[in-house]
């Protein structure tokens, strides 16, 4: 036993799936210790905050703010204010003006903005000049007042008996603050969701979920195509007729179908994240059912087996001890398949919106289902769904690598 | 040969047909065989005439298609798991492959220790099992020191299959069947296994149904001879009889593939 443990963790398929798996579990576990946030609490108001830093404006006045000469520091103020589309903009409107094409200089800010200054005028109108051109024109040329001004910007408070302001402080153009010293920052790594929930939070509080409905799910249809395998397997006759012929009737029923039969009909206040993970374990047990049934029957015969029954011992005592070790490899190959396609089976099923009832949880299939929802592929919100493919893929990867991993150490025929 | 013997195994009409529709095999066609108190009766065949498959029905392993079995005189019964619990107590195996004889999870002493259980021992003291197994080891020139707590991979071909004689000898049963036991052990195991078995026969009275391709060894060991060919018996005998004077063809052939080892026991035991 421990030679083939020590066999599975030099095949490298295996190392690379399990460190995967590792991964995303020690993040499952530790992520809520850091950030103990409820996964589903509305932080943003508004959607779709894009992935970031976010520093609160207000705390910005009042941490020490420190004098930093940097060089370029006025041109990526200018550059933020004044791109290259709005240049172009500009040069467009002075030639239309009837200023000539070559005295404009759009990379001079200087006197790009001096000839702006001078000639712009709010009312003028040339042909093929839209009113959503004009606005623009009147937008572009507010934001570029007092471009280049250097004086500080002024903070004042209102004054509580007169009513009137009061400065309170002054920022300069080089006045500089140390983001750890702002009382509240808050990091977004996957920005927010449609509902202004911060994405990562939510998609740890997802896969843990997830990763429970599938380890449900595997275990209740590993353990369910366990028993009837073996029963059908070695006890065999009417007992094996039985047992197969239930075994038909799911195999001909695609188990997605009978899934999305039993959600709908269970109903969406009932439907729990245990519940669906269990109802998920009874439509996919046929396949481990039909294996562990035909490897019994080879192993049945077997001169262990018989010089076991020969010693006296009873079929219960055979099936545990001279069946199930053997196919032991197996049944942890199929119960991690299982895993993995339990997960799957719930990503689909929310997204057909007959997943666990979505009050209480999150789980990736949710996760995608809201973002399907609100349409964040089509608006571009990528951190919105992206992040869960990535998860449910490699949580698919890694346990098909563990997997093949046993295979090549338990299957000599693969072996190379 | 005056003393009336007792009838303790014998088999009526027993037929073994495999799978369905045109899959059919017909391993064993309507076999009867009768075996004595104390004799050594030996069935010889080429692979695949159904040898194994007839000792694994007399041992109540599979069912035979037709035919009846009948122990000590009366048919036998083994409907229930305490009867067959009971039956098995009296008839033993040995099995042709010693590598697949273990279960490759447990320790060799569970098997050893099965027996004690079989036989009445499940409460004895631990020293009683010990000295037990240490006997049944030595008897077949094995140290239990040295076997105890390992697994079957760490033994040879020919250890498992002594450390199974050890196991009849715990067991001490009335009937054994001995299937190739030597076929899958390289040869120089070969006469010390045959010897032990022999000498295991002597001990505790057995009687033994020994099964083998070579029928050269048939004769040197056994009292009657069967041979079968096809799933059928097609001549028996006393040892004599059988292998001096054989009548039919089938004899005949295995008797000329073997002219060595016929010359080579015919010399020995001559
Ligand atoms: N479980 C089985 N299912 C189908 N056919 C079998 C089975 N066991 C044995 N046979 C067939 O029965 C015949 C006799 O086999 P066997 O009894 O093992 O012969 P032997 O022991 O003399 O070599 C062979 O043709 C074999 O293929
Ligand atoms: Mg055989």
């Amino acid at each position: 036993m421990k030679h083939t443990l020590q066999q599975i963790f030099r095949s490298p398929n295996f190392v690379v799936g399990f460190s995967i798996f590792a991964v995303i579990i020690l993040t499952v576990l530790i992520y809520p210790m850091l950030i103990p946030d409820p996964p589903l609490k509305i932080i943003a108001q508004g959607t779709f905050f894009e992935p970031g830093i976010y520093v609160n404006t207000y705390d910005t006045f009042s941490a020490p703010a420190y004098t930093l000469k940097l060089e370029g520091a006025d041109s990526k103020r200018i550059a933020s204010k004044l791109n290259d589309e709005d240049r172009l903009a500009m040069q467009k409107w002075l030639v239309g003006f009837g200023i000539p094409e070559n005295e404009i200089d759009i990379q001079n800010t200087e006197a790009l903005l001096d000839l702006w200054n001078t000639n712009f005028d709010p009312s003028k109108r040339f042909q093929g000049m839209t009113n959503a051109d004009r606005n623009y024109y009147i937008r572009l040329n507010n934001s570029v007042q007092g471009l280049l001004s250097t004086a500080p910007a002024i903070i004042a408070a209102t004054d509580e008996t007169t009513g009137g302001l009061v400065e309170t402080d002054r920022v300069q153009q080089s006045d500089y603050i140390n983001v750890s010293q702002v009382s509240n920052v808050r990091i977004l790594p996957l920005g927010t969701d449609n509902f202004g929930r911060d994405v990562l939070t939510e998609l740890v509080a997802a896969t843990r979920v997830s990763l429970m409905i599938g380890f449900v799910a595997g275990f209740v249809a590993t353990l369910i195509g366990l028993v009837l395998g073996l029963v059908s397997g070695y006890v065999g006759g009417w007992v094996d007729d039985g047992i197969m012929f239930i075994t038909n009737i799911f195999t001909v029923i695609p188990s997605f179908v009978l899934l999305i039969l039993i959600s709908f009909s269970i109903g969406q206040d009932k439907r729990g994240a245990f519940t669906i993970a269990t109802v998920i374990g009874f439509t996919s047990w046929v396949w481990t059912a039909r294996a562990v049934r035909s490897q019994v029957i080879s192993l049945r015969n077997r001169d262990h087996v018989n010089l076991s029954k020969l010693s006296g011992h009873s079929i219960f005592y055979i099936i545990v001890n001279d069946i199930l070790p053997y196919i032991a490899s197996y049944v942890v190959m199929a119960f991690i398949l299982q895993i993995s396609s339990g997960i799957l089976a719930e990503a689909g099923l929310s997204i057909l919106g007959l997943g666990p009832r979505t009050t209480e949880v999150p789980t990736l299939g949710l996760m995608m289902n809201w973002a399907m929802i609100y349409q964040a592929h089509i608006l571009g919100k990528w951190w919105a769904y992206f992040p869960v493919i990535i998860t449910i893929a490699l949580i698919a990867f890694s346990m098909n690598l563990m997997n093949t991993g046993m295979d090549q150490v338990f299957n000599p025929a693969l072996r190379d | 040969m005056t003393r009336e013997k007792k009838l303790y195994l014998s088999a009526k009409g027993v037929t073994k047909i495999f799978g369905l529709g045109r899959q059919k095999t017909l391993a064993v066609d309507n076999v009867d065989i009768d075996l004595y108190e104390g004799e050594v009766v030996s069935i010889v065949g080429e692979s695949g005439s159904g040898k194994t498959t007839l000792s694994k029905i007399l041992l109540g392993l599979i069912s035979q298609t037709e035919g009846e079995i009948f122990f000590q005189g009366v048919k036998r019964d083994i409907n229930s798991h305490a009867k067959k619990r009971e039956y098995w107590k009296n008839i033993q195996a040995i099995f042709q492959d010693p590598f697949s004889s273990y279960n490759i999870f447990n320790k060799i002493d569970t098997v050893l220790l099965d027996c004690i259980n079989m036989r009445g021992g499940r409460y004895f003291p631990r020293e009683k099992k010990i000295e037990m197994m240490t006997e049944a080891c030595s008897f077949v020139n094995l140290k239990f020191e040295e076997l105890t707590n390992k697994y079957p991979f760490e033994l040879s071909g020919g250890q498992m299959q002594r450390l199974m004689i050890a196991r009849i000898f715990l067991l001490q049963p009335k009937i054994l069947l001995a299937d190739e036991p030597t076929s899958m052990i390289d040869a120089c195991s070969r006469a010390t296994i045959l010897d032990e078995l022999m000498h295991l026969r002597k001990e505790i009275g057995m009687t033994i149904i020994f099964i083998t391709h070579d029928i050269g060894l048939a004769y040197y060991v056994s009292d009657k001879v069967y041979i079968m060919e096809k799933g059928r018996f097609v001549e028996s005998g006393s040892a004599d009889e059988v292998i001096l004077t054989p009548r039919h063809d089938y004899t005949k052939r295995l008797l000329s593939d073997v002219p060595k080892i016929h010359e080579e026991w015919d010399l020995s035991t001559v």
